[in-house]
């Protein structure tokens, strides 16, 4: 680490970053950069996605390991650890992604308050700013609506109350508006003005992709390609750009390779076209339950028309993309592509379009070239075009220079333009587009309108598109503006502009939208839009609380017990699969696991056929091990019958035998037994020669033999009567306490990392600990409910009553499940992926838990080595408290040693855990 | 028709191509097939081999100690001679599944033909060898007896004698068996979640409703995640029954490789079709991960590779026929043992196809209505 250079910060700095790189593998997010960002002001980064504005601000955030450079944030050095933690209660994160931090299951007043205990808020105050913060945003409607049940806008404000709920000094808004609907837009900056005039001190740092939101701000940084461009007030980088707006100023400040080719988007005239329309949609709806997700669209669009769906994520364009697709069958309409009805099944229609979905649904793992080979495949382009066709493609759309790169690896305007590039590849007549240039820059996103153009214009391919962006929605031949699932009006963005009065297609869109939601909503319709804004006057809140600087506070691990507890209770259905799994293994188990060998197929070749042989045969009969089956008649026919397995057994009786018998010649009678399956083969040894044995003793005794010499006591201690379900009871509850427990917990922490809402952990006072410890916490309550359950239906189900210490076995049973819920924890935190958690668990644990824990086969034949294998995990120890209590009547006074084990374990896989999970990304 | 199978083809590359990129799921399925085989099918064992086994011998004399010589490896090892007193607590730690226990005067009351009692306790708990091995040291102690007497001239020759001859695996060697079932259960569990979870997980990329707007048919996706991930797993476990089973642990396998390769083929059909079905019944990772752990424990424990399945209760062996495990067991059995040929299997091969297809039909009817209602 490079010593902290002790120069002064620019004196009213909130944040200062000096020779700040920071780089993913190969790809360089931050390079070299310096800035200081003025306190007390709003200040914004400004720039295309993947310039590394993100990076920029966890990094101020505290939320990012720094790599190389120095930063500092509210006067004290990010890289000290203890600094950190001192400021943590004053900053503020949002990270980017539409609610990307909120729990969706988790109701609008569930989210705030799980965050006002991370902030170690008591009742009263929680209630008091919650209140406030619902009443200010207009969230105050709808506490008890689930956050994934909100409209984008709604997420943002709701994303934004979570931030606020401590009244942080440094706020970090991560691209806050971006897919908001222009009226949302402007309220939630509004809200910031309010909360601003409240508190003036505190300082706001935003990342925007929208040119035209920069104007609002103090203060603004321009980054590009990890660079930080130019800094200045708005009118000073319009300024020295020289240019009008914003927009222009930013791409007049790129370097000048980046500019080259850059032009602003023509597009010819439409041809006009007297056909018959190419997608033509009447009164199409889709509910999904309760909840009408589009409510009666009707539009035409026409041949080579450009045509955008307007409005904000979540208003149904999706849904009604998805429908003219064939994804999703309408709920009543009608849907005409093409001039036929759409059909989901319909196969040959689909080479006549090409789809483009809103989120990146190509093949990551496969390169750019093999994306298109597969699509090429798919869509069985002749052999002879595709290479050209491929070739022409990546040039038309300049991505011959990556086409053997990975797509996760491009920036999101070249992944996009990717995206485009496989939709056309078969030369489709139709494109439908969703959302195509969400979060790209404008250089990228012109470039983009400008293959659209193209496509529409000579090649006459009809463009269905939907956007948030309002300047794109400008370029569209015809737009239609959707909110909450209904189309608000339809036509060419002038004539909209034109017939609402307005000065631009904003403001008219505005207009629209407040006209929809002053109508009441209809009751098919849950209100999933936004309220009008309600600028509520914000009442002093109390003071904030003195900041704990507490390494360990139960009530934040408390705060995330709790929120898992409620996010499982949401789920019925996997909690239904944890409990009744269990419940219904151990009645299969139970009677199923049986190593006594019964009903064994056998048959006799008897060459004799005298009552001498009858009669050996006849000893075979009375057990009920074997099963008698139908006679063979000769050699062959037993090697046939026992090679299918049919037969296990085969006595088979020489000619003569009765006569040798008789004359006291001893014959010689032959078994055969299938040796496949040893266990088996072993025990019909033992029970041939007893069964042998006992009728030789019944011939000779009816000569007048003396009987044994010694008798032979033979005791089954712990299960006199010998009974599978004895033994195996207690197996059963190992097995079930380990494995279902594990893969309950496996999958805690690496979903938080696939959904975002890792995020929290990151920039809340929360520790890994309590983090990790609160999520187990209601697993461990599960999994203990389950023991319970399980050793119930051992004593009713199968009559297996705990012989020795009810309590060491409970408490056993409390400290297996804190390991195995530990164990999937650890799993968790190291596993990049839910499906690798899911496969590593099993694999990791199945062999433990069944073969070298002595539930099959005992300890002591283990090998030392495998018996050192086995005590390495946590089953092996909970068997012999299960088998000592239940079976074998002991209590702590000898099993304590398995309950610290056991103890230890789950301490160490936490620990483990622990190390695996660090508080700041990298 | 044509375009179905380029479209498998296609895909079924694209599986192989994902598939490698991910080195975890990679490791895992080295790891299955390599180290968990090795050390697995070495520790399961359910008959009696190496038993532990303590004497108490009260009587110290040659009849005692000629009993206790008798208890010999494979089956025993060899035993420890303990004190009446320690008895309790070495049985209740788990340190001895055998004692046996001779009294004070024990070969004097035998000689004076007064019939002394041997006791043989068990540890019940162990069940696999509890009944087993309490057969065997009943016949060695009977025999040992016999044998003492008939030191004195009175022994006769017995009346007729029982050769038992054990086919297919004469010294009933517990490796070759509990590898083969080892190799089958590595493929169940990597079958089963590989095929599943891949599909949910391009349920949540959105990949799978990508495919659905392009010239592809829900039958082609599932068919080509079967083929490619069966593709891996059989060769995967081709390479562990040569490689691990036969080269490194030393297993002769005396049955023909290519029929158990055309059943290890129809297995992983229906296994991935199981997979496939499961992950339609499911709407996130979490419950597929619930799901499944019931499913491939009660296949791994109860299709007859562990416990015979005749000795199960009639009902739960009707149950069982339903897993394609079941059928592919005892199909594995009869060509890897026994030598069976096309002739005598058929009917297990049938019979793994048809529940494959089963499980195949109504995930194909599920599977639109999933991928849309995971939304």
């Amino acid at each position: 680490m490079t010593p902290l250079r002790q120069e002064p910060a620019p004196g009213d700095a909130v944040a200062w970053l000096r020779g700040v790189s920071h780089r993913y593998g190969a790809a360089i997010a931050l390079d070299d950069v310096s800035i200081a960002i003025p306190a007390g002001s709003m200040a914004a980064v400004v720039g295309p996605d993947g310039v590394g504005k993100s990076t920029l601000l966890s990094i101020i955030a505290g939320v990012r390991r720094i790599q190389t450079g120095t930063a500092s944030a509210l006067g004290g050095d990010l890289r000290s650890a203890e600094h950190r933690r001192a400021i943590v209660e004053r900053v503020a994160h949002m990270p980017q992604g539409l609610g990307r931090n909120l729990y969706p299951t988790l109701t609008v007043f569930e989210n705030l308050d799980f965050f006002g205990r991370l902030f170690g808020q008591d009742r009263e105050e929680r209630r008091a700013r919650i209140d406030d913060l619902l009443r200010s945003t207009g969230l105050d409607p709808f506490p008890d609506r689930p956050a994934g049940k909100l409209s984008g806008g709604m997420k943002q404000k709701l994303s934004l109350c979570c931030a606020l709920i401590h009244d942080p000094d440094l706020l970090i808004l991560d691209e806050p508006t971006t897919g908001v609907d222009p009226l949302s837009r402007r309220q939630f900056w509004e809200l910031i003005d309010r909360i601003r005039a409240r508190r003036p001190q505190m300082s706001v740092i935003a990342a925007t992709a929208y040119m035209d939101e920069a104007n609002r701000f103090d203060w603004l940084a321009a980054m590009d390609a990890g660079r930080i461009v130019m800094t200045g007030s708005p009118e000073e980088v319009r300024a020295k750009a020289g240019a009008p707006d914003l927009e222009a100023a930013f791409v007049a400040l790129l370097p000048e390779d980046r500019r080259r080719g850059h032009k602003p988007v023509e597009i010819g005239p439409r041809p006009i076209s007297d056909g018959p329309p190419v997608i033509e949609a009447n009164g199409l709806s889709k509910t999904f339950g309760n909840f009408r997700a589009v409510d009666n669209a009707s539009f035409r669009i026409e041949k080579a028309e450009i045509f955008g769906f307007l409005g904000s994520n979540g208003c149904g364009k999706s849904t009604t993309m998805k429908m003219l697709a064939g994804l999703l069958p309408a709920t009543s309409g009608t849907a005409m592509l093409l001039g036929q009805p759409v059909d989901g099944t319909d196969i040959a229609i689909r080479r006549r379009i090409g789809y483009m979905s809103q989120s990146f649904s190509l093949y990551g793992e496969l390169t750019v070239r093999q994306n298109f080979d597969l699509h090429a495949g798919i869509f069985q382009l002749p052999a002879a075009e595709r290479a050209p066709r491929i070739r022409e493609l990546l040039e038309r759309f300049e991505l011959d220079a990556v086409a053997d790169a990975l797509p996760e690896a491009l920036p999101l305007g070249m992944r996009q333009r990717l995206q485009l590039a496989i939709a056309v590849l078969h030369r489709p007549e139709v494109l439908i587009l969703d959302e195509p240039t969400s979060g790209v820059d404008p250089i990228a996103r012109d470039r983009f309108w400008q293959f659209l153009a193209d496509l529409s214009r000579k090649d006459g391919i009809t463009i269905f598109l939907s956007t948030h962006f309002m300047n794109e929605a400008g370029l569209c031949d015809r737009i239609s503006l959707m909110h909450a699932g209904r189309l608000l009006a339809v036509g060419t963005p002038e004539a909209l502009t034109r017939e609402r009065g307005a000065a631009s297609l904003e403001e008219a869109f505005i207009g629209y939208l407040s006209d929809a939601i002053g109508t009441p909503p209809s009751p098919a319709e849950p209100a999933a839009e936004d309220t009008s804004p309600v600028p509520a006057p914000l009442a002093p809140l109390p003071p904030p609380r003195k900041p704990g600087t507490a390494r360990f506070d139960f009530w934040r691990l408390w705060a995330c017990a709790r929120r898992e507890a409620t996010e499982i209770r949401r789920d019925p259905i996997r909690l239904a699969f944890a409990v009744l799994g269990p419940v219904l293994l151990m009645i299969a188990f139970g009677f199923g696991i049986n190593f006594d060998v019964e009903r064994v197929s056998y048959a006799a070749l008897d060459q004799d056929r005298t009552g001498e042989s009858r009669a050996f045969l006849a000893a075979f009969e009375g057990s009920t091990a074997f099963l008698r089956q139908a006679d063979i008649t000769d050699p062959a026919e037993l090697d046939r019958r026992m090679a299918t397995g049919e037969l296990a057994l085969v006595i088979e009786i020489p000619a003569g035998f009765g006569r040798d018998l008789a004359a006291g010649r001893s014959p010689e009678a032959g078994v055969w037994i299938d040796g496949a399956a040893p266990f088996r083969a072993e025990t019909l040894r033992g029970y041939v020669a007893g069964l042998s044995a006992s009728y030789m003793a019944d011939l000779t005794r009816a000569a007048g033999t003396p009987a044994a010499a010694a008798d032979i006591g033979l005791r089954f201690r712990y299960n006199q009567e010998f009974r599978s379900a004895n033994a195996l009871v207690p197996g059963v509850i190992m097995l079930m306490l380990m494995l279902i427990p594990a893969m309950m917990t496996a999958v805690a922490v690496v979903r938080e990392k696939e959904t975002g809402s890792i995020a929290n952990f990151r920039a809340t006072p929360v520790t890994a600990l309590e983090f990790l410890v609160g999520k187990q916490l209601p697993y461990v309550g599960i999994a203990f409910a389950s023991f319970l359950i399980l050793l119930l239906e051992g004593t009713v189900v199968f009559g297996v009553a705990v012989k020795g210490s009810l309590p060491a076995l409970a408490a056993g049973a409390l400290l297996f499940v804190m390991a195995s819920t530990a164990f999937g924890v650890l799993i968790s935190s190291f596993t990049k992926t839910q499906l690798a958690a899911i496969f590593a668990t099993p694999v990791i644990a199945m062999a433990p838990a069944l073969n070298f824990s002595g539930m099959l086969t005992p300890v002591a034949s283990l090998s030392t080595g495998e018996r050192l294998f086995g005590l390495l995990f946590p089953p092996a120890w909970f068997q012999q408290i299960s088998v000592g209590t239940v079976s074998k009547g002991l209590g702590l006074a000898q099993l304590w040693p398995s309950h610290l084990a056991l103890f230890a374990f789950a301490l160490a896989y936490i620990a483990a855990a622990r190390l695996a999970l660090p508080k700041q990304e990298r | 028709m044509r375009r179905s199978i380029a479209n498998i083809l296609r895909l079924g590359i694209k599986e192989l191509q994902s598939l490698a990129r991910d080195p975890v799921l990679v490791f895992l399925i080295v790891w299955a097939f390599s180290a968990l085989v090795y050390s697995v099918s070495q520790a399961e064992k359910f008959e009696v081999d190496r038993g532990s086994i303590a004497i108490v011998d009260d009587d110290r004399s040659a009849l005692s100690g000629a009993i206790t010589d008798a208890i010999q490896p494979p089956f025993f090892q060899p035993p420890a001679l303990i004190d009446a007193a320690n008895l309790d607590p070495l049985m209740d730690s788990g340190r001895f599944v055998f004692v046996v226990e001779f009294p004070p005067r024990f070969q004097a009351d035998v000689l004076a033909g007064r019939k002394p009692t041997v006791q043989i306790t068990v540890d019940a708990t162990a069940m696999s060898q509890a009944g087993n091995g309490a057969v065997f040291l009943r016949e060695i102690v009977t025999r040992e007896v016999a044998r003492f007497l008939s030191d004195a001239p009175t022994a006769k020759t017995p009346p007729f004698r029982v050769a038992v001859r054990t086919r297919f695996n004469p010294n009933a060697e517990a490796i070759w068996y509990s590898s083969a079932m080892t190799v089958i259960n590595s493929i169940t569990l990597l079958s089963v979640i590989l095929c599943g979870a891949a599909l949910i997980r391009e349920r949540e990329h959105g990949t799978i409703e990508h495919l659905l707007v392009m010239p592809v048919s829900p039958t082609d996706i599932m068919l080509s995640k079967i083929l490619a991930n069966g593709l891996v797993i059989v060769v995967a476990a081709l390479l562990s029954f040569t490689v691990v089973v036969g080269w490194l642990m030393q297993v002769p396998i005396s049955g023909s490789i290519a029929l158990f390769l055309l059943g290890a083929v129809a297995y992983q059909f229906s296994v991935n079709a199981l997979g496939i079905l499961l992950a339609t019944f499911t709407t996130s990772m979490q419950q597929f991960g619930l799901l499944v752990i019931p499913i491939l424990i009660t296949m791994n424990l109860l299709s007859g590779s562990k416990t015979p399945l005749e000795s199960m209760p009639v009902w739960l062996q009707t149950l069982m026929q339903a897993a394609p495990s079941t059928h592919f067991v005892a199909f594995s059995q009869s060509v890897l043992f026994r030598n069976a040929g096309f002739a005598e299997v058929w009917p297990k091969l049938a019979a793994l196809v048809a529940v494959g297809a089963v499980f195949f039909l109504v995930a194909l009817l599920r599977f639109r209505q999933s991928v849309t209602r995971a939304q």
